[in-house]
């Protein structure tokens, strides 16, 4: 019985898979990855998941305190916690995604090293257990938002939806790339930490867009806008901080509140988040049939 | 060997390199370029060598030689975790197995996560696993430690669970790397039993370890590697005999 449907299976070349595109047969031990990523996160630590609530706590007062106050930008802004939180989860998120995948690989090295399944696998569980981490700061947000007037619609709430797949898809296109890399050599660990240090900066979190696009040339403000990071940042603002109390000015919509052509640099943005991942991908294949013995 | 039997998997010509690498950043990278590339940059041996052989359903084959012979590196190949240079490699059906004992545990897991993620590892899915569990854990014969964290275990019990989830995990085609050596008697022999009854049940088994004799009793092909060459592919007896002689 077990032998004749074993010879209708053809003979194949082990060590290959479809790469992300298989990871739905792999469901479960994707499941178990990431319980296990949580649990050893943890280990020995008495907060455990609070620390993901108390680090952007402590982040988002020194920020609101020096920028909000001493920079006088609440001033100009209004609902300025708001409008900083809601970046700030988004970078957060990317350089929590950013960070764990790039070491995913190496910190599984006793298994990619004896035993074969997608090496895609370690990667996306990081992506996965980023996200975990994401949404008590959403749930944060949420409440900080509701407190200060937050009435979204359903565009608003899209609007939440897309600029977290974005930093996703993004993030997990070059951390796949930063993974493979970090294989061969370690110093990918420290180009995404200082990837991770002017991704807030590239962005408007601290500032407005109005800022930008007044001091720069108008290709140039393009081009900033269509970085998946500071369009998911802006598309967090029209999320959580437009439709707060007060923010849009009597009389004027909310995308009056948004920069001059948003749904096309938004397509942009979303082009150039498939490519990177596309890439990434790619990239991750042709290196990942070297990993076991590089490591 | 018996051709009429179904074809598990098949090694042809299949040589496989490995770099000796001295340098791990990307700065030395940039100046070995500068420098005109002078020298190698990494030195490259074949732990593999044109090696060819043939693997039916229901065999069991050893594969003997002495350390640093590529007997690892073979078992590697047909897992998938290595790629051949040059040649094929070819499997049907899915493979896994022991490459090294308890290379999925983790050691802040209990024993119960444990077999549900090295289980998920070889290739189960959860009703597989939940069908299975109550056989894995008796046949490890730690019950009472199932859920203790695993780095509490002594050597021999994680041996046990390692093995266990591995012989339930029930591949077509099962590899196992040098865990017949650990363990205690009883256990050693409990291990022995279940690989011959495998082997009974029509099971295709690839194994490699130093202990000769053991190796008799669980085999009846014996491939002789030596420096990455294939010397000998013959009876197990005919093999170990071989193997000896090149010792002595």
């Amino acid at each position: 019985m077990q032998s004749s449907v074993l010879a209708d299976q053809p003979l194949r070349a082990p060590g290959h898979s479809a790469g992300l595109l298989e990871l739905f047969r792999w469901w479960f031990l994707l499941r178990l990855l990431v319980k296990k990523e949580l649990r050893i996160r943890y280990r020995g630590s008495v907060l455990g998941m609070v620390w993901s609530y108390v680090k952007p706590a402590v982040q988002l007062g020194v920020y609101y305190v020096a920028m909000g106050h001493f920079l006088g930008l609440g001033r100009s802004i209004p609902g300025y916690v708001v409008y900083l939180f809601a970046g700030m989860v988004m970078i957060s998120f990317f350089n929590e995604i950013m960070l764990n995948t790039t070491r995913s690989i190496i910190f599984n090295a006793p298994l990619v090293g004896k035993i074969y399944m997608p090496r895609e696998l370690f990667p996306v569980s990081s992506l996965w257990v980023a996200f975990v981490h994401v949404v008590p700061q959403i749930v944060v947000l949420v409440v900080g938002a509701l407190l200060m007037g937050w009435r979204p619609g359903l565009l608003n709430i899209l609007a939440a939806i897309a600029a977290l797949v974005l930093v996703g898809i993004f993030a997990l296109g070059l951390g796949l790339m930063f993974a493979a890399f970090n294989v061969y050599f370690r110093d990918a660990e420290n180009l995404v930490e200082l990837l991770m240090m002017v991704a807030i900066w590239v962005s408007p979190v601290f500032y407005q867009w109005s800022m930008v696009a007044s001091s720069v040339p108008g290709w140039v403000f393009g081009a900033y806008l269509a970085n998946p990071l500071a369009m998911s940042v802006e598309l967090a603002h029209f999320a959580f901080w437009v439709p707060l109390e007060g923010v849009v000015a009597p009389g004027t919509s909310q995308a009056s509140l948004m920069p001059g052509g948003i749904g096309m640099l938004l397509g942009i943005a979303v082009v150039i988040g498939v490519a990177l991942l596309l890439c990434g991908q790619l990239v991750f294949h042709r290196l990942e049939g070297k990993f076991a013995q590089e490591l | 060997m018996d051709d009429s039997r179904l074809l598990m998997a098949r090694l042809a010509n299949v040589t496989k390199a490995f770099d000796l690498r001295h340098t791990r950043s990307i700065k030395e990278y940039v100046v070995w370029l500068a420098t005109g590339r002078k020298g190698d940059f990494s030195e490259t041996f074949n732990a593999l060598d044109d090696v060819s052989f043939d693997i039916h359903q229901g065999e069991s084959v050893a594969l003997l030689g002495f350390n640093g012979s590529g007997k690892s590196t073979t078992l590697k190949l047909v897992s998938g975790v290595l790629l051949p240079d040059e040649g094929s490699v070819q499997v049907r059906g899915r493979v896994a197995g022991l490459i090294e004992v308890g290379a999925g545990m983790h050691p802040d897991l209990t024993g119960r996560e444990n077999v549900y993620l090295n289980a998920a590892i070889l290739g189960l899915d959860e009703a597989e696993v939940d069908d299975r569990f109550d056989s894995i854990v008796e046949f490890s014969g730690i019950e009472k430690f199932i859920d203790t964290e695993v780095k509490f275990y002594s050597s021999g019990m994680y041996m046990r669970l390692a093995f266990s989830i591995a012989v339930h995990s029930n591949p077509d085609l099962f590899l196992v790397d040098e865990v017949l050596a650990v363990g205690d008697e009883p256990f050693q022999r409990k291990c022995i039993d279940k690989m011959l009854e495998l082997r009974a049940s029509g099971q295709t088994l690839m194994v490699v370890s130093h202990d000769l004799d053991l190796i008799k009793t669980v085999c009846e092909r014996g491939i002789v590697l030596r420096n990455g060459q294939l010397l000998l592919d013959a009876d197990i007896n005919e093999a170990v005999d071989y193997l000896r002689a090149l010792d002595g």
